[in-house]
């Protein structure tokens, strides 16, 4: 964000801070993602444990963010593309808060599974949850340099994950199916990807903030 | 709802002798909605003001090339009389400046100008327009004390009565909350509000949460031109020009 202007100069360093915070903010979630996917690859609950404990930092900074938002909203008056900036802004910290929400819920999984043989290889999951960071990455780049661009091909990878997801959907199924013991795994698994699949949706909705941000347009990057 | 043009301007200059003050404005301003004027002093958004019920012509070296029609008739036709126009194109000033004379007098005084003598019709008036003004339960008690005892919010609700006595369709208001405190503001907000269903206002201020707040249309002037016209809504949240966007977010100059 590149913001000269004499006139407003508290305002603008108030923006910048703000937008500063939210990549704090970020850059706790991506660490939260994947540590959460790590803990379960290697079945470690140490590592898990670290995860469900950090995202109480991440609920307070969220709410920070928030609060420094109404007092801009309150004493600035912010309209026009500052308006746009403190609106996405609010979806932005509500959509990595759920994502930090989500990695707690992938670690406490590892927690469940940690002293059991895994029933099947994880490939497919660790490739969505790479996936899902690189989404969480690109959008946060993309908002930093107001790369539109950037944007709308970080949400074109949705699809693939959307079609991770069937495949690991359909395979989790077919072990369950065929012997029931793996069921309680099973399912706990399937809600991994389902975790997982969620993270690149609000990623999708940051993208879509962005663009929001930067054109005043409204755009589904979610087809 | 069908939205009517009141007011059509078309190719209009304006110049004070040699400089140029408006240049070029084509614009349509919509019967029944309120418009707002913006941007910086100097930049021509008074001046248009004034040009819509010949105001201007009272100043030495004024010239105006274009058309400008109120109701499809050109204003500035040799055949128009200006007194009438005024009487239909009424403004509202910057200060309140009631006459000094009773509440009920400032309000009888353009009806009686325009020949209504009876007193059970200047009574109905009187009554009806600070009822528009959402004066008269503050004043009903006192109508034959002096208007310059108000507070300078009844006083500019008591000069908007005034100009709704001589029942006209267009509304001109020059920064009309200026001298005003935060309340009597947002009262003067308020009726302007309520006036928009009978009236099509144009507003100039220099308060830009007040053109968001009252305005249906803003038009953002700037050294003369008219930069851009459009819904409120959309200036607002998301303007077309960079220049108006650095107006109204405050990165001005």
């Amino acid at each position: 964000m590149t913001i000269m202007s004499s006139t407003r100069q508290t305002y603008d360093k108030a923006l910048e801070d703000l937008q500063r915070e939210i990549l704090r903010l970020g850059s706790l979630v991506e660490a939260a993602i994947d540590e959460a996917v790590h803990s379960l690859a290697k079945q470690d609950a140490k590592l898990a444990q670290r995860v469900i404990d950090g995202d109480e930092a991440i609920d307070n900074l969220k709410r920070e963010i928030e609060d420094k938002c109404m007092i801009l909203i309150a004493t600035q008056q912010p309209i026009a593309k500052d308006l746009r900036r403190i609106g996405t802004a609010f979806g932005i910290i509500t959509d990595l808060e759920r994502m930090g929400d989500h990695a707690t819920d992938i670690a406490k999984i590892t927690l469940r599974l940690a002293n059991e043989p895994l029933i099947k290889p994880l490939i497919d999951i660790p490739r969505m949850a790479k996936l899902a960071q690189n989404m969480v990455r690109s959008v946060l780049d993309s908002y930093v340099n107001a790369d539109i661009e950037l944007a709308q091909k970080a949400c074109s990878k949705d699809d693939e994950i959307d079609h991770l997801y069937r495949q690991v959907f359909d395979e989790l199924l077919e072990i369950m199916q065929r012997d029931p013991r793996t069921v309680v795994q099973g399912t706990h698994l399937l809600l991994v990807a389902r975790y997982l699949e969620r993270i690149a949706d609000h990623a999708t909705n940051i993208g879509e903030g962005v663009l929001y941000l930067e054109t005043g347009e409204r755009k589904d990057l979610n087809l | 709802m069908q939205e009517n043009k009141k007011i059509a301007v078309e190719n209009l200059n304006l110049y004070y002798g040699e400089h140029q003050a408006l240049i070029d404005i084509n614009v349509d301003l919509k019967e029944q909605k309120i418009t707002a004027l913006i941007g910086p002093s100097g930049c021509g958004k008074s001046t248009f003001l004034r040009v819509l019920n010949r105001m201007n012509d009272l100043i030495d070296g004024v010239r105006i090339a274009g058309k400008v029609t109120v109701d499809g008739e050109d204003i500035y036709d040799n055949n128009m009389d200006v007194v009438s126009l005024r009487k239909k194109v009424g403004m509202v000033f910057q200060r309140p400046n009631p006459f000094p004379m009773s509440i009920y007098d400032n309000i009888a005084y353009g009806p009686r100008i325009h020949g209504i003598k009876k007193k059970q019709v200047l009574d109905e008036l009187v009554e009806r327009s600070l009822q528009q003004s959402a004066l008269w339960d503050e004043v009903k008690d006192r109508l034959n004390k002096p208007a310059l005892g108000l507070s300078g919010g009844q006083q500019q609700r008591l000069c908007i009565a005034r100009l709704l006595a001589v029942e006209p369709d267009v509304l001109l208001m020059d920064e009309p909350t200026s001298a005003l405190d935060p309340i009597s503001t947002l009262k003067v907000e308020e009726l302007i509000h309520e006036l928009k269903n009978t009236y099509t206002i144009v507003i100039v201020t220099h308060n830009m949460q007040q053109a968001a707040r009252v305005s249906d249309y803003t038009a953002y002037f700037l050294t003369g031109e008219l930069v851009e016209f459009d819904h409120t809504e959309q200036i607002f949240t998301r303007p077309r020009d960079q220049r108006t966007e650095d107006y109204i977010t405050g990165r001005f100059g």
